[in-house]
């Protein structure tokens, strides 16, 4: 059995590896080897070649080098009697195969039109192929995998069995939280050659973009490189390891990135050695239609390949073979709930009901009550439920979360409040956006026809609040206000409580507690990574603050999450403290000894490779650019994000590059050593947007209430140089700051 | 397969052998009315001699030779050496004997290899590359920047220090597992130098020297380490730098690989470089159409022994047979020449080839033989030396007589070196022991044996090997062989793939998961340091304990015969492992060593001897030993499947 799929995938191999070679061919004669070849907006080349062999590949004729590597790693198919083993050829062969993917997948992109669309998200019309991720999403996305939100990504070749089967199949993975990343099988049967799962899908209508994490990477076999380019470039940014050292990409694969390969339909040869690749991975294979099974363990954490396997137990079958344990709270509610339904859209003309988005009062409000006045699950909805309203009615929210408990503290409440977003946004048909009472939901009218009522809204909040911090509440009970009058009453209330609690928000100081949160979330990819986390300096990630730190270390003792006492101030201007010293030294395995939380110059605090923003200094401007992860540009640095990432992520201190969260550029804390926000001389427009309105309130306590228009972005300055003369056109103060170096 | 036959030695059936073509020619053999005899015959005249077989003879001084009887233990010899002391003298002297064949060979290599290095001998080169490297850097040698022969004659000149050295231990042995490194230590055993263990034994077994017989073996494990991780792992590292690694090829083994058209030579003996350089000679365009002139149809070169697997393992080579099958070869009547080497060559053979037309051709300085004609090998001219033999056997092919060929050869696969191994588990970019360490542990594969060793006509030939072989495969057991016990088991057609149909269901999927056979040949007998290296392999990958006393293994040599098989078994016992013997044991004169051997190692080794010469019970005792050491690991009982949530995989590594 073993030796079947071993001879059909070193076939496959020296298939793909010949059409590699025709593509290079065809790609010297018509562009010549100077001709630029990349993949959009990453900085890590081609990133299995750049991770494998540590070959920055630039060019069409640098692609030469890495067809002849794929050649070398392709033996004979197994002899008929008295073979020589094959389970190494058959590895190499699958290496050699993902090679050849790569060249013929960037090559695509030298194609007129590109037969990719270059977004996150699939269009409504036309073309839907989304070919490789660029490195926004890579992080952004990476993320998800570091902090378990993801536990691990279905890599779906081929057709399955009908467009029914496709979409459960999409939804049962989607309900675990795992990406789905599609391509085409060239081996399918009927249709035109290359079909794939997502076609099905996009026959069923369903959204598919990595906001909704079923991803059509391409109608080509060979796209599933796009799978595994991801998982390289994963281990390459997040986990630090060098290019070239692939023995440990590989481990990191297997023991960090819980994939795995669906293979539907017809498998073929090409298909076989892509599985192969997977395998080197880590990444093991279970299959629709019989392919023959390797079952002992040892390349993967359990069996290789798993055949056949009826459609609908797939999954969980995959799941089980990888060795994923997924945790999903079953809500008790009529509409799948996952992480992958957040990204979901919900138009205008498919909403049954909507509340608040500034058309209806709206607001959502966590409160702690005496445990006697708490029943838990006690779920009302205090006027009309959907079912009382015609489709496409507005109407007003009030939705007040009791909860109760020993552990609970006031504190708490905005944590628990502020996840009602993703919470309910992980609803299958319900769309959310905003907070407190800025909120905007929506109910979709095929959630409405599956049995999905009002009252379910605070169902889901139950079950995710009790599942996800069941450790400092006991019990929660749900009110939920559709009527005017008991909303704007209600609403009153609330806003008192928000306005005391930004009070105290704002009243918290770096000064003014004696315990800072650590989080080392991220050491599961950065293992010597440590963030200090202080009221005035949220994560770098920007998804941790001090409250929740303060409440995942109440919620898990143990965890990623620990107290920190700040000890003696050694400085107070750099954030220098010697129990954060102490801490971190133990923390980073002994490798930083320490951290100044308010400097980028001086033992800055290290870079996971999660960070919302990189600050880099500009040594001729004298100043600090900051360039958000959205922005996929140029920066006076001679860098794009992706680059610095790379440069001062994987958990490591490197004076001049600092990972922060956007937040902390309006803390009062913002690079202090240095002199603060008036060191900022360059940032991306969209990034002083997002931030205009804090920043000014901080700038004017400064003097400095224009300093935002001083700021260079990429609309006056894409070098150095040209900051300087914009600092100097707007007199920047920077430029009367104390030399940097 | 024979039927299973009553006594342990497997005599009942009276058949010499089990394999086929031998008994074809012990028959050749028996209807030449005694015109010529072969170790089969001879075995039968000559008992062993009572005394001996028990180590209790001493003949060190010339008050004696004295003999005890083990039956009167109060008797001591004239000097008053008592049977303990004398058995345990003898033992060392086995000892040293075999380390010293080991570490000559490996001392010939080195010095070739330097010669190499600096461009002295133009027929030697360095080939592998990434291995020379490697056992650069574990010798100590800085790499960086420098050519290759520079690295070598580095390299080799470290090597060669270990040879003569006082003091400082062998830098091979730090690839054993700390914890092994460290009872060494305590016992006080680490070895100082290669040479300076073996001297120390001939100078404690010495008239009037050391008289304690548990003192005596621990130098017996200090010498036998010098040579395992010393002298033995040193050839195996530098022919594979030489020669090239060996990785899988496919070959045939037994007397028929023997050409009835072409000018056979046999190549026989323990060092590949005189082997390689015949190889190499016989490519000869000109010694080809020489052999045409004679009527031959080209020229014919086949292996024996260990010679034989070393040729086999790096060029295809077929084999002719194991140890037993020398003389059988000659009486074929097909063979021009047998160019030999050094170590198991029989002296027989001398008068043997007076009965054919063969001649037999010595080529060591250190081997000569009555009868034989003598071409001296040198490095510095070896190709010319080479082709001058294989232009001997040319000419030799028409003087032959009457060809009888036994028409019996087997389909084999060999070349399962240490690096064969960690990239036939993962290939080039997973390679590792990973999995055959997971599917230890999941229990698909129980354990490994080494089955290694010489043929010993005291048993019936091949029979013990082969029996104990099927045994094993069929209770899971991975086996690893070298030598005469591998070229055994090829003709039993025991190492293709297509014989995991013989193995247990978990072995059988692993094979076929990786397409290998259930047993795995590793090479000539210098090799099974090859072995030490894949269970500190074992070790290092994790999950099966932290010492080489942990793992689910153990050694065996079913019909051993050679002074090498104790050093050999010697070293794997003071490595740790349990070393099962079978043919004879020559210590059973003296309780007290044997019951030391035998139990109170377990205590200072955690690796003990055991003697049984019935294959069936040698299995039984095997498994029972894996199956303790699976327990005390406790891979035992089947685990229920660990899924992995975030925390689970922050705590694996990466």
């Amino acid at each position: 059995m073993s030796k079947l799929i071993a001879t059909r995938a070193i076939r496959g191999a020296h298939k793909l590896v010949a059409r590699a070679e025709k593509s290079l061919e065809e790609a010297l004669k018509n562009h010549g080897p100077d001709k630029k070849v990349e993949f959009p907006n990453t900085g890590y080349y081609l990133p299995i070649a750049y991770g494998m062999l540590g070959m920055a590949i630039k060019t069409v004729g640098e692609l030469k080098p890495l067809l002849k590597k794929a050649q070398s790693l392709l033996y004979p198919i197994p002899a008929e009697k008295i073979w020589v083993p094959y389970l190494g050829h058959t590895l190499d062969a699958g290496m050699a195969t993902l090679f050849a993917d790569e060249i013929i997948e960037v090559l695509k992109y030298l194609e007129d039109p590109i037969p990719y669309v270059l977004a996150e998200n699939c269009p409504d019309e036309g073309n839907f192929w989304l070919g490789a991720a660029d490195d926004v999403i890579m992080r952004k996305r990476g993320i998800e995998f570091v902090d378990g939100t993801a536990p691990g990504f279905a890599a779906c070749v081929g057709v399955c069995p009908s467009t029914e089967v496709a979409v459960k199949i999409a939804r049962e993975l989607q309900e675990k939280n795992l990406y789905v990343l599609m391509s085409a099988s060239n081996s399918a049967k009927g249709g035109n050659g290359k079909r794939g799962m997502a076609d099905q899908l996009k026959e069923a209508g369903v959204q598919m973009g990595w906001e909704t994490r079923l991803i059509p990477f391409g109608d080509d076999v060979t796209s599933t490189i796009h799978a595994l380019g991801f998982a390289t470039r994963a281990a390459l940014s997040f986990g630090g390891v060098k290019p070239g050292d692939y023995a440990k990409i590989l481990k990191y694969n297997k023991n960090r990135i819980f994939a795995f390969v669906l293979a539907f339909g017809e498998v073929g040869d090409e298909e076989h050695a892509q599985a192969a690749g997977a395998i080197n991975y880590g990444f093991p294979t279970v299959s629709e239609t019989d392919i023959g099974q390797i079952l002992p363990t040892g390349v993967c954490t359990y069996e290789h390949v798993v055949s056949p396997v009826k459609p609908e137990e797939m999954v969980q079958k995959a799941i089980e073979v990888r060795g994923l344990k997924v945790q999903v709270t079953k809500v008790p509610v009529p509409v799948s709930v996952g992480a992958a339904f957040e990204g979901e859209r919900i138009r205008g003309e498919d909403t049954y009901v909507e509340f608040g988005g500034n058309k209806t009062p709206s607001f959502e409000f966590v409160r702690t009550k005496d445990t006697k006045e708490v029943q838990d699950n006690k779920i009302e909805v205090i006027g009309p439920e959907s079912s009382d309203v015609k489709g496409g009615t507005k109407l007003p929210l009030g939705i007040v979360a009791e909860v109760a408990g020993r552990e609970m503290q006031e504190d708490f409440e905005p944590v628990l409040e502020r996840r009602a977003h993703n919470f309910l946004n992980e609803a299958q048909g319900v769309f959310h956006m905003g907070q407190r009472d800025i909120n905007w939901i929506r109910i979709s009218k095929e959630a409405k026809e599956k049995g999905f009522k009002i009252a379910h809204l605070g169902t889901i909040l139950h079950a995710k609040f009790h599942s996800e911090f069941g450790a400092i509440m006991d019990k929660v009970q749900v009110k939920i206000y559709t009527k005017e009058e008991d909303v704007l009453k209600m609403r009153e209330e609330a806003r008192a409580v928000y306005k005391k609690r930004d009070e105290r928000v704002g009243s918290l100081t770096d000064e003014n507690v004696d315990t800072f949160y650590s989080c080392t979330l991220c050491q599961s990819f950065a293992p010597t990574h440590v963030c200090v986390i202080s009221p005035e300096r949220t994560g770098l990630c920007g998804s941790y603050n001090w409250f929740t730190c303060k409440a995942s270390n109440q919620i898990n003792p143990r965890g990623p999450n620990q107290p920190v006492a700040k000890g003696d101030v050694i400085d107070a201007k750099k954030g220098e403290w010697k129990g954060v010293n102490d801490f971190l030294y133990e923390a980073s395995r002994k490798v930083l000894d320490r951290f100044c939380a308010y400097s980028i110059m001086e033992s800055p605090m290290t870079t996971c490779g999660c960070c919302e923003c990189i600050a880099a200094i500009l040594p001729a401007a004298n100043g600090v650019m900051t360039v958000n992860r959205e922005f996929s540009g140029m920066t006076p640095s001679g860098m794009k994000f992706s680059t610095l990432a790379g440069t001062c992520g994987g958990g490591q201190q490197m004076p001049g590059f600092v990972g922060h969260g956007k937040r902390y550029i309006i803390s009062k804390k913002f690079l202090l050593a240095e002199g603060g926000i008036k060191r900022l001389v360059w940032m991306p427009k969209s990034l002083k947007e997002d931030i205009k309105e804090d920043f000014n309130k901080i700038a004017e306590a400064q003097g400095v209430p224009n300093l935002l228009d001083m700021i260079a972005d990429e609309t006056v300055a894409a070098t150095e140089e040209e900051v300087v003369a914009h600092l100097q056109k707007m007199k920047h103060p920077a430029m009367e700051l104390a030399p940097l170096m | 397969m024979p039927k299973e036959s009553k006594s342990a030695a497997g005599k009942k059936d009276d058949k010499k052998s089990v394999c086929e073509a031998s008994l074809k020619m012990l028959e050749q053999v028996s209807k030449s009315n005694g015109k010529f005899d072969t170790a089969f015959e001879r075995a039968e005249k000559m008992k062993p001699c009572p005394i001996g077989a028990t180590g209790s003879c001493c003949k060190i001084c010339a008050m004696g030779p004295c003999r005890l009887n083990p039956k009167k233990p109060e008797v001591v010899g004239v000097c008053g050496a008592n049977i303990d002391t004398i058995s345990a003298r003898n033992f060392c002297r086995m000892v040293a004997a075999g380390s010293a064949a080991h570490c000559e060979h490996s001392r010939h290599v080195t010095h070739t290899f330097i010669a190499a290095a600096k461009g002295e001998v133009p027929n030697y080169q360095i080939k592998d590359i990434p291995k020379l490297t490697k056992v650069a850097t574990d010798f100590g040698v800085d790499v960086k920047g420098k050519p290759p022969d520079k690295i070598a004659e580095e390299l080799g000149q470290k090597v060669l220090k270990e040879f003569g050295q006082e003091e400082g231990g062998l830098q091979l042995m730090k690839r054993a597992p700390k914890k092994r490194q460290e009872l060494w230590k305590e016992q006080g055993v680490t070895p100082r130098g290669i040479n300076r263990e073996i001297v120390e034994i001939m100078s404690r077994t010495h008239m009037g020297d050391d008289a304690d017989y548990k003192n005596l073996m621990l130098q017996a494990s200090r010498c036998a380490l010098a040579d395992g991780w010393g002298g033995s792992m040193i050839a195996t590292e530098l022919q594979d730098i030489m020669f090239g690694t060996p990785v899988p090829v496919r070959t045939k083994v037994n007397l028929g690989v023997l050409k009835k058209d072409q000018v056979n030579i046999i190549i026989h003996g323990h060092d590949p470089l005189m082997a390689e350089m015949v190889v190499m000679a016989v490519q000869d365009k000109e010694l080809q159409k020489m052999a045409q002139s004679k009527g031959a149809k080209g020229i014919n070169i086949v292996g024996m022994c260990c010679s034989g697997n070393e040729i086999l393992l790096r060029h295809g080579i077929p084999l002719a047979g194991n140890f037993l099958q020398q003389e059988l070869t000659i009486t074929t009547g097909a063979v021009e020449a047998v160019v030999v080497d050094v170590q198991c060559i029989m002296p027989a053979l001398g008068k043997l080839t007076e009965c054919f037309h063969t001649k037999l051709i010595t080529t060591s300085r250190t081997v000569k033989i009555p009868g034989a004609t003598h071409v001296e090998f040198k490095d510095n001219d070896a190709l010319n030396i080479a082709k001058s033999i294989v232009k001997m056997a040319v000419e030799n092919y028409p003087n032959r007589g009457n060809v009888n060929i036994p028409d019996n050869t087997t389909d084999m696969i060999a070349g399962f070196s240490h690096e064969t191994i960690n990239y036939m588990l993962g290939g080039s970019f997973r390679s590792s022991y990973r999995p055959l360490n997971d599917n230890i542990i999941n229990g698909r594969i129980r354990g490994v044996v080494g089955v290694v060793g010489c043929n010993n006509p005291r048993v019936k030939h091949d029979y013990v090997h082969n029996t104990l072989v099927k045994e094993l495969i069929a209770n899971d057991i991975l086996v690893v062989q070298t030598g005469c016990s591998a070229i055994s088991c090829a003709k039993e057609g025991l190492l293709v793939p297509e014989a995991a149909k013989f193995a247990g269901k978990g072995l059988r999927e692993v094979c076929e998961t990786v397409g290998m056979p259930p047993v795995l040949h590793s090479g000539a007998c210098v090799d099974n340091s090859r072995i030490l290296v894949a269970c500190s392999e074992m070790v290092r990958e994790g999950g099966l304990g932290d010492d080489i006393s942990d793992l689910p293994i153990a050694g065996c040599a079913p019909e051993w015969m050679s002074e090498k098989a104790i050093a050999i078994g010697q070293y794997f016992v003071a490595s740790g492992a349990l070393v099962v013997f079978g043919a004879t044991w020559p210590t059973t004169g003296s309780e007290a060593l044997t019951k030391h051997l035998f139990e109170e190692y377990e205590k200072l080794f955690k690796g003990r001897w055991a003697f049984e010469p019935d294959p069936n019970k040698m299995a039984a005792i095997l498994i029972d030993h894996i199956n303790t050491k699976r327990e005390a690991l406790g891979i035992q009982k089947t685990k229920a499947r660990v899924l992995f949530d975030m925390e689970a995989r922050r705590s694996l590594e990466v």
